[in-house]
């Protein structure tokens, strides 16, 4: 049993007078992979910008009940929203990598928290093009600009640039919506094998997409959490009737 | 009438109107160029005016320009940069940043005779900078001031948020992703709608006309709180206060004031394809 | 890079399992044969209890192609090399059920003195343990004209029994003490007969599999 990485309880979240997220109580453990399924607008991606408070720069959002990292508490004041972040990256949903070269666009972050000389960023842009599964699609022209690779490359180079500060966590936000099916495919390999070293939470509205990635799954109904289990168990055997109206396209 | 036809029409009348604009512009700049440009001697940009204006040249007037057109970018540009980055990146939406917008949009539509006014009463004789460059150029400043904020506003807005969000969420802090991710990819429109802006103050002639402009003055101007000569009151001066200078002084410095605003405008076009080309593959 | 790395360990473990379970299924048959020439009723009795085991990985290979189906999404080939699989399992299951039967029938007439020695049931028996073997490495290495041939050797099985039956039949009417022991030895070249058409099924499954064509083999 691995152990509990992040862990919402209560977790209530207003937008203003909204509610767009109603008592929510899930665990993510280390090193699997959590996805997010529901229709639009049922919380999932407001869930997720809670784990590493991208929600902050949303005005009026507030935020009730607890949520954990490695038992700290996200919310607590005295949280360093920095140091958070540097812990729990972030891959959104349409690729958007800097206007600023492949290199470049990889050495941002640690640049930013400190690394300075040039062999050891050399290094981490290396190794976090590598995890990403892009060095030898671009290791000939880290110094031209990333809005010339491919879309699809393009994902990679962020995911590629969320690695360079070594997070142990990695939120992906409809990581592929915006790519072609072999992207996606990629994509999707490519969470498979970070999974071996980083615990990864995706919202994805593409039903398949999470029974292939995903070691659990949560689906969401209007900013509640209607059931979480074992992939396997919610896409061939799920408890809630409203789970198995949704992954079998029957939603009213 | 078939609607094709209607429609036929239609297109050509609108067609044709465009076009007239094209056509305005041409016919002034055939006008000013055809009986300035004979005017455009090495002489006439190099030396001072001579014999109450009706001879020599008008460099005085020129360097004037140019000071004036420097000390308001330098005053200008900061301000606008920053009230625009408060307003976008920082200030919530609240009664004092409807009250900032309200005063950007005023300040837009005060006429420019009035800056001069106000620059006399606060500048030249309330702060006691005389009228002198620098009290010109504050007063352009404060003219051109609402261009450079909505101009900059724009650009800052046009930042894709998934540039901000990408940085933030790497654990860059606020002041960071504004420095080295929203300002440089905002920098071309800040930098062409600035440019597009001075070129206007460059031209104008109210607010200088009672913070700095001189009526003759052929010398060079020794500090920031010397008069200076100015083209556009230059030209005013010699088409109406000075009856028997040669047609070809006037069409002369209007040609030169004409090229300098033009010059500017190709700078910021230029400016603009530079960093569209940046942007691309 | 190599995509899809998941589906593909998924399905070669899917082909391992589905592999494991024919040769339960050939050691099955082969064992209940052994038992009735030899009358070894322990070995009959291995048959018999080894047969939940053949149940349960039936189900196991039933859900993982479920799973596979259902998380994977296959599509194609990959579609009809799990849907192949399926089918290939319940045959197999049975099969095995086939191979059970025998053993029963041979734990009742064990003791008994044979009315007439075995020779085309031996011969039955070893014939179908060759089709379980050609028809799972045909699934396994999409050769559709392996299984075509495998299910060819279904009519050497149909004639052995068309002639078992006829011999039974002429010492049943010779001596009518013998129906009993003769009707379980009916039963079993029933039961290979049977055996080797759930065979010629695997082998259909198989060509279906390799072209996407309905294939009958069995006439």
């Amino acid at each position: 049993m691995s152990k509990i990485k992040i862990e919402a309880e209560n977790l209530k979240l207003f937008y203003g007078d909204f509610q767009a997220l109603k008592n929510i109580n899930l665990t993510m453990k280390e090193k699997e992979v959590t996805a997010l399924i529901g229709l639009s607008g049922c919380g999932k991606s407001t869930f997720l910008r809670c784990l590493n408070r991208m929600n902050d720069i949303i005005p009026n959002c507030h935020v009730e009940g607890k949520l954990t990292f490695e038992g700290e508490d996200i919310y607590h004041p005295d949280c360093d929203v920095v140091a958070l972040r540097k812990k729990v990256g972030m891959v959104f949903q349409a690729p958007n990598p800097f206007p600023k070269t492949v290199y470049e666009n990889v050495a941002y972050a640690p640049k930013l928290h400190g690394t300075k000389d040039r062999a050891s960023l050399d290094e981490i842009v290396e190794t976090s093009l590598k995890q990403a599964a892009l060095w030898d699609e671009v290791k000939d022209r880290l110094h031209k600009p990333a809005l010339g690779l491919s879309g699809g490359q393009q994902q990679r180079l962020c995911i590629a640039r969320a690695l360079a500060i070594k997070p142990e966590v990695l939120l992906m936000d409809e990581p592929t919506s915006a790519l072609d099916p072999i992207s996606t495919l990629k994509i999707e390999e490519l969470i498979r094998e970070l999974k071996q070293h980083y615990t990864i939470i995706i919202v994805t509205h593409n039903m398949q997409q999470a029974a292939r990635v995903s070691d659990r799954t949560a689906f969401f109904l209007v900013g509640d959490l209607v059931e979480v289990d074992d992939t396997e168990v919610i896409f061939t055997n799920p408890k809630d009737q409203r789970t198995e109206d949704y992954i079998t396209g029957r939603f009213g | 009438m078939s609607p094709k036809v209607t429609e036929k029409i239609a297109f050509a009348t609108l067609r044709a109107i465009a076009f007239f604009i094209v056509l305005c512009l041409a016919v002034v700049l055939w006008d000013i160029f055809s009986k300035g440009l004979p005017a455009l001697t090495w002489e006439f940009i190099t030396e001072n005016p001579r014999r109450g204006m009706t001879e020599g040249g008008i460099f005085p007037a020129i360097v004037g320009t140019f000071y004036l057109v420097l000390g308001t970018i330098i005053f200008a540009l900061p301000i606008g940069v920053m009230t625009a980055i408060y307003l976008v990146e920082y200030a919530k939406e609240s009664w004092a940043t409807r009250m900032i917008r309200l005063a950007v949009v005023n300040l837009a539509g005060v006429p420019s005779v009035v800056f001069g006014l106000f620059g006399l009463g606060f500048f030249v004789l309330f702060l006691g900078f005389g009228v002198s460059i620098l009290a010109g150029s504050l007063t352009l400043a404060l003219m051109i001031l609402p261009v450079i904020i909505t101009t900059s506003e724009e650009a800052l807005r046009t930042v894709p948020r998934g540039y901000r969000e990408a940085s933030l969420a790497l654990g860059a802090t606020k002041l960071q992703t504004i420095l080295f991710i929203v300002l440089p990819n905002a920098m071309p429109g800040i930098l062409t709608g600035s440019i597009l802006g001075v070129a206007r103050a460059a031209g104008e002639t109210a607010p200088i006309l009672l913070t700095v402009a001189a009526f003759f003055l052929p010398r060079l101007p020794n500090s920031i709180f010397d008069q200076v000569m100015a083209l556009p009151y230059h030209l005013y001066v010699i088409a109406t206060q000075v009856p028997h200078a040669d047609q070809s002084i006037p069409y002369g410095t209007a040609a030169v004031l004409m090229i300098l605003v033009l010059g500017l405008n190709l700078i910021a076009i230029l400016l603009r394809t530079y960093f569209r080309r940046m942007r691309k593959v | 890079m190599a995509i899809r790395t998941e589906f593909d360990q998924s399905l070669r473990d899917l082909q391992a399992k589905l592999l494991h379970m024919g040769t339960l299924v050939e050691e099955a048959i082969h064992k209940s044969t052994e038992a009735l020439v030899n009358q070894d009723i322990a070995l009959a009795d291995a048959v018999i209890d080894g047969d939940d085991e053949l149940d349960r990985l039936q189900l196991e290979i039933e859900d993982s192609c479920m799973k596979l189906i259902a998380m994977q999404q296959p599509m194609a080939k990959d579609l009809r090399k799990i849907s192949a699989a399926w089918r290939i399992s319940v045959e197999l299951e049975r099969m095995a059920d086939n191979a059970v039967d025998i053993a029963k029938s041979c734990r009742r007439i064990a003791g008994q003195l044979y009315i007439k020695p075995l020779i085309d049931i031996p011969l039955m028996s070893e014939i179908c343990q060759q089709m379980v073997k050609g028809g799972l490495d045909s699934y396994i290495k999409d050769d559709k004209d392996m299984a075509i041939k495998m299910s060819e050797m279904d009519h050497k099985v149909d004639a052995l029994y068309k002639q078992v039956f006829r011999e039974l039949l002429a010492i049943m009417l010779e001596d009518p003490k013998t129906i009993a022991q003769a009707t379980h030895l009916l039963f079993i070249a029933r039961h290979l007969e049977r055996f080797g058409d759930h065979a010629t099924n695997i082998a259909e499954s198989v060509v279906y599999l390799v072209t996407g064509e309905r294939a009958y083999l069995n006439e």
